[in-house]
């Protein structure tokens, strides 16, 4: 073996890849489900995947987040909400109408084209030439401080997931 | 040949005797359980396998091994099938970082205890996946029962660690059990002892909490339709749980390995960190045969109103002390 550091890169490179693959994969299990249930299962999948990827950037704490808070506690809540509104014996018609595919495939594919504006404008360092410090500490200064508004922002997409929870359960069990 | 690096053999050896152990224990544990529970309710329990029924356990295990597992009608394959494992594999794979003695750990991450709240986590995910997969209403109610309940108890369970996370500033298993080294936490934190206590207690389904799986309502609750070594994956991740519990709460509050001095204590520091956890699963067992089960509301009632608060107010008063 000539470079020692060679196979450890490819092996890196191999999880890499499966992290990524699994996160795709969820988002394809989550879109093509029948039943919610099992397109919020491929949020967990798409979720694992992200929480591989952050292991692989090196970051293990915010991996061990993402499991502890995204999988532990708010998928089991969303699950809460769904389980109120259907069993496997009651299957549901999809509406997949021409017009509603029409307009959810339209405003995927805006949100999609504002992501990429967003990724091509952004000129992207990587994250060791900012900072060489991964610690607990040095993140939760960080998150309550330079990041705060992004920190917030995101307790608000949660809070959009728990009202939509709420409105599918609403609608469930009681007719 | 540098083809498998040290630290990987390592890691291979320490996984495998994680494994066996873990199966060792629910091993044991049952046995322990039937026994105490027998002589709790003044009968002998398991007498007729082995001397004072001692191979019982080993018997049911190979009964279970050997049993067909039977897919109901009408269910949901693939979640029927992932749900028992979710339940297992996490609860075994914590025990990475759990430290029996100062060199016998797998792996000390610096963040240990997360590690272990972020794989417990799952377990919540398992039961649900395997109440709503079956598709039979006891199921899907003793599964709706957990969640409520582990959500509920998973607030004061971290409040009383964060108490004590405070005072060591790491997370750490290694480390908590260190600077416990001139008082045990219990001394310093009784509040958080007991409320992590009665927390771990519903978190893992043990009665008095056991309104999951309430077998005079819910006939089994969330694992109803399971049979076989489906089943068996159930029950041990249950004993994997509360040995776990055992584990956080002898590292926490009890000093971990220290006690009285042994020869080779960097090892055999483990025979006093299992006595601990013994005598922790022990008073787990004592509890379920001698307090009946409490109802629903009064679940939540307890959580709500008594559990979190006080958990709330030690916690800033431990910040307060920890401040002056």
């Amino acid at each position: 073996m000539a470079d020692p550091v060679l196979p450890y890169q490819f092996v890196s490179e191999i999880f890499f890849c499966g992290f990524v693959v699994l996160a795709l994969s969820g988002g394809i299990i989550a879109v093509s489900a029948r039943y919610l249930l099992h397109a919020l299962l491929g949020l967990v999948v798409t979720l694992f995947g992200v929480a591989g990827l952050y292991l692989y950037l090196g970051s293990f704490f915010i991996s061990l987040m993402q499991v502890l808070i995204y999988v532990g506690a708010i998928c089991v809540t969303i699950v809460f909400a769904i389980m109120l509104t259907e069993t496997p014996d009651q299957v549901k018609e999809n509406h997949k109408s021409g017009l509603r595919s029409f307009l959810a495939a339209g405003a995927g594919l805006a949100a999609l084209s504002c992501a990429f504006q967003f990724i091509y404008l952004t000129e992207w360092q990587p994250a060791l030439s900012r900072t060489d410090d991964f610690s607990i500490i040095a993140v939760g200064k960080r998150l309550l401080t330079e990041y705060c508004l992004v920190f917030e922002m995101i307790s608000l997409v949660l809070l959009f997931a728990i009202i939509g929870s709420i409105i599918l359960a609403r609608g469930g069990r009681g007719n | 040949m540098a083809l498998l690096p040290p630290e990987f053999i390592r890691i291979l050896i320490s996984s495998v005797l994680i494994v066996s152990f873990v199966f060792l224990n629910a091993m044991i544990l049952v046995y322990i359980e039937r026994k105490v529970a027998g002589h709790i309710q003044r009968r002998p329990g398991p007498m007729e396998v082995g001397p004072h029924g001692i191979l019982q356990t080993l018997i049911d295990g190979l009964k279970l091994m050997g049993k067909q597992i039977i897919f109901p009608d009408n269910i949901d394959k693939p979640l029927f099938c992932i749900a028992p494992l979710l339940a297992f594999v996490p609860a075994v794979v914590a025990f990475v970082v759990i430290p029996f003695s100062p060199k016998l750990q797998a792996v000390d991450l610096d963040m240990g205890i997360i590690f272990i709240l972020a794989l417990a986590s799952l377990n919540v995910l398992a039961i649900l996946l395997a109440g709503w997969s079956s598709n039979n209403k006891y199921s899907l109610i003793g599964a709706m029962r957990s969640v409520a309940q582990n959500i509920a108890y998973e607030i004061p369970m971290l409040l009383s660690l964060l108490a004590v996370l405070f005072m060591t500033n790491s997370l750490s298993m290694k480390s908590i059990v260190e600077a416990q080294k001139p008082l045990w936490f219990i001394v310093v934190q009784p509040v958080a002892f007991l409320i992590y206590f009665i927390a771990s207690l519903a978190e893992t389904n043990r009665a008095p909490f056991d309104l999951p799986e309430a077998e005079s309502e819910l006939t089994a609750g969330f694992h109803t339709e399971y049979g076989g070594m489906a089943y068996g994956l159930f029950y041990l991740g249950e004993y994997a749980n509360m040995v776990m519990v055992g584990a956080i709460t002898t590292t926490f509050f009890l000093g971990g390995w220290s006690g009285p001095p042994l020869p080779y204590m960097e090892y055999s520091g483990a025979f006093w960190f299992l006595a601990k956890v013994y005598f922790i699963v022990f008073s787990m067992i004592w509890f379920r045969w001698t307090f009946p089960r409490v109802r629903f509301d009064q679940l939540m009632n307890f959580c709500w109103k008594i559990m979190v608060p006080f958990g709330l107010v030690n916690l800033m008063i431990t910040a307060l002390v920890l401040k002056i």
